[in-house]
């Protein structure tokens, strides 16, 4: 494969940059893999990298409907924070930060990984407490978290209102200074190019339509460019997971539904790292371009649209005014949505199933493009050695019936209030 | 923006009404023995169909009225309303 560096950009240069080597191929698909994986997201890429690499499973196939990079992790506002309070998920995450800091240098792929903090922002003293318990829990974990009083707020993000007559005051907030943002694209198509490099075929524009199980064993997938024979497979589908779970007669703990962003106009450099409201559903980043990055909440209903309506980008947009009144003054450049696989806890699932050879990762609600290292690193773990790792032991199937919920922000099961 | 016919009100805008998840899910029934299984099929799993799909709304700022509502969730599409009582086909 062909290095990407300064000299080989010089290099091509040369030849008006018609030479490159395609990143990764377009192979027809076999009639037989060792493992398939559904989905070819960053998930599912990472997953096929990790089989590759770590345990050294080449005869791989992604399956993806439509492109690699298509789906959420191109549609998802690049956040990557590992600020959780429960263990399972705050030890998880953590693990996932450290792949994100090698990411770059690993893939031959510049994924712009850049920590610049984030900080969650109080609005009572209740709020306080609650990010002073959680910063507590994260430090515990090894995680880097800093509680901020209303004066070092300021001075980070001096044109939030911090007016008098303003409805809700900032208080203080959290901080996790490792936290920060990547270009999304960049960490699909490095994992894909590399992953291509190892003997992965990607193959893309093709459907699953059905699986072959025989008594309780998965043995294949039925797909629209034909039968694929496969020892393994894995389910890598986010917002898909209902609609493939309906095809294995599985009910899951998942409701699909759909996530809308937005960004502005691109201006001069403002805001440095990643801000979220604590009074209302709002977060907000400021792109390498210049564009204010900015999402909240769900739609609020059922939907497999990746689309979503204007009610609520106005709602979301009502608590950033409220935070930043300088917003009124830019123009939106454009909306979008994504289908979230939203799980019943807010936690994901990383498992084997039921059925013998068949492998689950799915219910990462709206925050799956921070895990994306991570959750290939175990989810090729749980494949290749047909059991679950230490970090992803908690993040079961089986949790929603023994009770073991990681219910961070205790939303019930209302998915969609989340 | 959604509008949703309100089976008491008529055609109003989708900001009035909150959202209540699938309307097919039953609570296990009352004073019965009720397996593990039950209540986990009851509490935590959901079918969540591309397609038609039957759901509660509330019409919550007008008539406070729960209503069933027939959508098709990936086109957003409204095809049928109902009172709470009554059956969607």
């Amino acid at each position: 494969m062909q290095k990407y560096s300064v000299f080989s950009l010089i290099k091509n240069a040369f030849s008006n940059h018609q030479n490159w080597e395609v990143a990764w191929k377009d192979p027809t698909p076999k009639s037989e893999y060792d493992v398939v994986i559904i989905g070819g997201g960053g998930h599912g890429l990472a997953t096929a990298y990790y089989l590759a690499k770590e345990h050294n499973i080449r005869n791989v196939a992604i399956i993806e409907k439509g492109w690699i990079g298509g789906g959420n992790v191109g549609r998802n506002t690049t956040i990557i924070r590992s600020n959780f309070m429960y263990d399972a998920n705050a030890r998880f995450n953590e693990f996932g930060m450290d792949l994100w800091r090698n990411l770059s240098q690993e893939l031959n792929f510049n994924v712009m990984f850049s920590p610049r903090g984030i900080i969650n922002l109080a609005h009572s003293d209740a709020q306080m407490n609650a990010y002073a318990r959680r910063g507590n829990s994260m430090r515990l974990n090894g995680i880097d978290a800093k509680l901020l009083d209303r004066d070092e707020v300021k001075k980070l993000i001096p044109m939030a209102d911090f007016s008098d007559e303003v409805r809700f005051p900032i208080f203080g907030g959290l901080m996790q200074p490792s936290a920060g943002t990547a270009r999304h694209d960049a960490v699909a198509w490095g994992y894909a190019r590399q992953a291509d490099d190892m003997g992965v075929d990607i193959i893309q524009h093709c459907e699953v339509t059905g699986f072959d199980v025989v008594n309780g064993k998965i043995k294949g997938i039925r797909t629209s460019r034909g039968d694929i024979k496969a020892k393994k497979v894995g389910l890598c589908v986010a917002g898909s997971t209902n609609i493939l779970a309906e095809k294995l007669n599985m009910t899951l703990p998942i409701e699909t539904h759909v996530l809308q962003a937005c960004v502005s106009e691109p201006v001069k450099p403002l805001l440095d790292g990643v801000v979220t409201f604590g009074a209302g559903h709002f977060y907000i980043s400021q792109s390498d371009k210049g564009e204010m990055v900015m999402g909240g909440d769900l739609d609020g209903y059922n939907s497999y649209a990746q689309r979503g309506n204007l009610p609520t980008i106005q709602h979301v947009l009502t608590g950033g005014l409220a935070l930043f009144p300088f917003l009124s003054r830019l123009k939106m450049l454009r909306t979008w949505g994504g289908i979230m696989d939203m799980s019943m806890d807010g936690s994901p699932i990383i498992d084997k199933t039921h059925i013998e050879g068949l492998y689950l990762n799915c219910g990462w609600c709206y925050g799956g493009f921070k895990s994306t290292p991570v959750s290939g690193w175990t989810f090729a773990h749980t494949i290749a050695q047909d059991q679950v790792h230490e970090l992803n032991s908690e993040l079961r199937l089986n949790r929603f019936s023994t009770g073991h919920l990681l219910d961070e922000k205790g939303l019930g099961t209302k998915t969609w209030i989340g | 923006m959604l509008y949703i016919k309100c089976p008491y009100c008529g055609l109003r805008a989708q900001k009035e009404f909150s959202y209540g998840g699938d309307a097919t899910v039953k609570r296990p029934n009352i004073n019965e023995e009720v397996s593990s299984e039950d209540w986990d099929n009851f509490v935590y799993m959901r079918k969540s169909p591309r397609g038609k799909h039957v759901e509660l709304w509330q019409h919550i700022a007008g008539c406070r009225q729960w209503i069933k509502v027939q959508r098709d969730t990936a086109t957003h599409e409204i095809f049928q309303t109902a009172k709470v009582t009554e059956e969607i086909r």
